[in-house]
């Protein structure tokens, strides 16, 4: 599912690990025995399982969750998101607006070194951004370094930024992995990052040191003991490559890797409840940064009508689909903001599963089933009949498509099932909005502005807005929520949209898929939050007794 | 017989291109292209970011213009970089996925054939003894056993809940900190279960084609004449029969070379295993035509020279086709 890991990817510098992007919600932390504790000590070995490789060494230019996570641990931005998903400064010590939004300048620290022991400074940043926006650059994400207007060394360790437009995503752009200028300045000017040493023997500024990556087996990080927020307590990182999901589930109950996120619902579930698993791993639990939803196509005429939208989301029952799909592990979406966000909110229409209240919603759009088969049809005698297509390969997509087609024949609508190959769908069936009804999964996003998914103009073949949504109001909320830095004024726009969205039903949003990590109980510190359990790695340790790897 | 290879050789070329030309057409076919894997289903992507890409990877010439730009440069043996993010040269890639296959294939191939031909000699000289037929159900249940399911079962019994042998990946992760015996013994430890598994459902057809021939042979007046002349059972099987049995096995052998450097791909993904077989599977998922079409040169390339190593040994071994059949055969 590239989409999702793409989304994930993009959220991933925020903290630590990178893949700490969740929210607000019930956690769930279940330890068998009290974990006893020792006081932190350095040491040990930590090995993450991972189905796929990374796919480069300069996360700018990839975008695939690994590299993510991996560049996560060897860089550094400015700022960083917390425990609470906030914006905290990490390189940068503080930042200040100017108070009409379109200059923000940024403080940096002074005691940051590169791995090569060169000074981190307001050049590097600068640099950063030049490179971002190079056309030449290959970088997959750097919408947000375009719209900047000027970037600006006033010294070594102040930059100023000025936009045309405020521009509310401003400080988060600058949460991007920095990239050293003593390094890469020959490589950026002639186009060829990819090929520069950096690609393969990284430095950077970030907790940890590259050590090796032996292709399609493993990458090694050590602590970086120079670290401007201390050295982290574990001493090295093993990211390990194995591509089957089957044996990354037997090497954790070898005890043979250490954190894993990647368990499906029912091995999370039912086949870790033993009492040996759980001594050996504590199991967390929280609503992921991403949403699954069933998407009309607004382009096919019986979709225009909002009354046949509304009656299919009444006709789908969504507890049965995160009982039958993800065995209870997911909650429900009424939305495509984050649940716990600020920008998050309940208050929206829902449809709860009433099949009566979906055949009259279809009766009132002139579909009744008129000779008498089961299949409702319009004036004209046409069968509702339509296609539920989903990419294939994806156990869950494919299941909730079977349950759907189950609860709309019900309602008199006779659906058919079509998986196809990834790249297929996407550019036979997607891109052409060639589709009736498609079950897809879309990220949350760190900020809540979704301008590309639900803004008019993004209805382009290459462009986000998929279902094809227009919708005037929304434009202009979607507008003015990109256009502001105070918090307070965004808010209002947000929760105005979540409640168009859910009147308007452009897709029906089905659920937000829990992250389900598991780590080996002998890791100390780690204290789970809204935003997940990576915000604050660098914490973790293992006591002295308990430690199981020689690390150097 | 010079003169025949060397003619292969040379006839050789022409269908190296002719199957180069068909693989980089139909790959450029299949739908999607690599920018759709670099540059993902994502609200935040540049679209001109694609385009620059797009240009810097020539895709958006003709098909033959690029097919003759890769032609030119693959005959220099300059495969280019891998279009994913890394950018590294396809060669290197290959370079160090290669020895693990390699050393692996050649590993379970010398086992299939040391134990396939004694099983196979077995039973066709006891054909239908009870031995026959348990070898024969045997080495129908290793050709019926899917591997991974196999796999599975092997590294819950050894790996969970024995703790005897490694689940998956090449070396313990602490191999830097063993002694050199210590790292040998881990290796060889790692190495056990992906051998078994592929040797287990490789003996099967080998040691069929093993009995099936040596049937043939046995049946043949000039073993008659051995036995006539007194010679022990033991001498007859062995010197007669056995070397004349295995002529057909080295054209099965020969063509097995390819595969020694395609590796499994359920082999390698069930194990962890960073070889040949993920790393086609990989650039075929993504996309990324060099790494397809060096690695497709390569397996093209050895499948031709095993051709051609199978018909020279052939014609060294068996005197009828060297005198006789040259020109009939292919």
């Amino acid at each position: 599912m590239p989409s999702r890991r793409a989304l994930r990817a993009l959220l991933a510098w925020t903290a630590g690990v990178g893949l700490a992007a969740a929210c607000n919600g019930p956690i769930e932390s279940r330890p068998d025995e009290v974990v006893a504790t020792g006081p932190p000590a350095y040491g040990d070995t930590f090995i993450q399982a991972s189905i796929g490789d990374i796919g480069g060494l300069i996360p700018s230019l990839t975008s695939d969750q690994s590299s993510h996570e991996v560049g996560g641990l060897i860089y550094d931005g400015l700022v960083k998101q917390d425990k609470d998903l906030n914006l905290v400064p990490a390189m940068a010590e503080s930042w200040t607006y100017s108070p009409n939004c379109l200059e923000l300048t940024f403080k940096l620290r002074r005691d940051v070194k590169w791995h090569d022991d060169y000074p981190f400074t307001a050049d590097d940043v600068v640099f950063t951004y030049e490179t971002m926006i190079n056309p030449k650059t290959p970088a997959p994400f750097k919408e947000g370094f375009l719209l900047v207007k000027e970037a600006k060394a006033l010294d070594k360790y102040t930059v100023r930024i000025r936009y045309d437009k405020p521009y509310a995503r401003a400080v988060e752009t600058w949460g991007t992995t920095m990239l050293p200028k003593h390094l890469l300045q020959s490589f950026a000017d002639a186009g060829t990052l990819r090929e520069s040493p950096q690609n393969s023997l990284p430095v950077g500024t970030g907790p940890y040191r590259f050590q090796e990556w032996k292709p399609g087996e493993k990458v090694v990080l050590v602590a970086n003991p120079d670290y401007y927020e201390g050295r982290p307590y574990l001493s090295r990182i093993v990211y390990r490559v194995i591509p089957s999901q089957a044996t990354i589930f037997l090497e954790l109950k070898a005890n043979g890797v250490d954190y894993v996120n990647t368990l499906t619902g029912i091995q999370y579930a039912r086949q870790t409840e033993y009492p040996a698993f759980r001594k050996a791993y504590r199991k967390f639990r929280y609503p992921g940064d991403n949403y699954t939803f069933l998407g009309f196509n607004l382009k096919d005429p019986r979709f225009a009508d909002k009354r046949v939208r509304q009656a299919f989301a009444h006709a789908i029952d969504k507890q049965e689909l995160i009982d039958g799909v993800r065995l209870g592990l997911a909650h429900e979406a009424n939305g495509p903001m984050r649940p716990g966000t600020w920008a998050y909110t309940e208050d929206v229409k829902h449809y709860e599963y009433s099949p009566e209240k979906a055949k009259a919603l279809l009766a009132e759009a002139g579909w009744k089933d008129r000779d008498g088969d089961g299949v409702v049809e319009d004036r004209d005698g046409k069968p509702f009949t339509l296609t539920i297509r989903t990419n294939q390969g994806n156990d869950e997509r494919k299941k909730i498509a079977e349950i759907v087609q189950q609860r709309l024949k019900e309602i008199g609508i006779q659906a058919d099932i079509q998986l196809i190959e990834w790249a297929a769908f996407i550019k036979e069936f997607i891109k052409p909005r060639r589709f009736e009804l498609v079950v897809l999964g879309l990220g949350t996003g760190s900020d809540p502005d979704q301008y590309v998914v639900w803004h008019s103009s993004q209805r382009g073949p290459d462009q986000m807005n998929r279902t094809g949504y227009a919708n005037d109001e929304v434009d202009h909320l979607l507008e003015a929520g990109r256009a502001s830095c105070v918090q307070k004024d965004r808010v209002r726009a947000y929760h105005r949209i979540q409640e168009i969205l859910a009147e308007d039903l452009p897709m029906i949003f089905l659920f937000n898929r829990d992250s389900l990590p598991v780590v080996t109980s002998r890791i100390r510190g780690v204290s789970p939050s809204p935003s997940g359990i990576l915000y604050n790695f660098n914490e973790w340790y293992v006591p002295k007794t308990q430690q199981r790897y020689t690390s150097g | 017989m010079a003169l025949f290879a060397l003619r292969r050789l040379l006839l050789s070329i022409p269908l190296l291109i002719g199957i180069t030309f068909v693989s980089f057409v139909v790959i450029s076919l299949a739908p999607g292209g690599p920018l759709d894997f670099l540059t993902p289903e994502d609200p935040n992507a540049s679209p001109e970011v694609k385009e620059r890409l797009i240009k810097e990877f020539g895709l958006d010439r003709p098909i033959h213009v690029q097919y003759w730009q890769w032609l030119k440069r693959a005959v220099r043996l300059d495969f280019g970089r891998s279009f994913l993010p890394d950018g590294r040269p396809v060669l290197t890639k290959i370079g160090e996925r290669l020895p693990v296959t390699l050393f692996l294939n050649v590993i379970e191939l010398a086992i299939i054939v040391g134990l396939a031909v004694p099983i196979g000699v077995l039973s066709a000289t006891r054909q239908y003894s009870l031995y026959d037929k348990i070898t024969t159900v045997f080495v129908f249940v290793g050709f019926a056993t899917p591997d991974f399911w196999l796999a599975l079962l092997l590294m819950i019994l050894f790996g969970v809940q024995l703790g005897w042998l490694p689940i998956s990946g090449l070396r313990s992760l602490n191999w830097e900190y063993l002694t050199f015996w210590q790292q040998q013994w881990d290796f060889f430890a790692h190495l056990v279960l992906p051998i078994v598994v592929a040797t287990f459902g490789g003996l099967a057809g080998f040691s069929r084609y093993m009995r099936q021939s040596m049937l043939e042979v046995v049946r043949q007046d000039y073993v008659q004449t051995a036995r006539a002349k007194g010679l022990s059972e033991r001498v007859v099987i062995s010197k007669h029969a056995l070397r004349n049995a295995l002529l057909p096995v080295i054209t099965i052998l020969a063509l097995a070379l390819p595969g020694l450097i395609g590796g499994s791909v359920i082999i390698e993904s069930i194990f962890a295993i960073p070889g040949m077989g993920q790393l086609m599977v990989q650039s075929v998922f993504s996309r990324d035509y060099p790494v397809v079409m060096g690695n497709l040169v390569i397996v093209a390339s050895l499948t031709l020279v095993a051709n051609l190593v199978a018909d020279i040994t052939y014609g060294l071994v068996d005197p009828r086709i060297r005198f006789g059949g040259r020109r009939g055969r292919r």
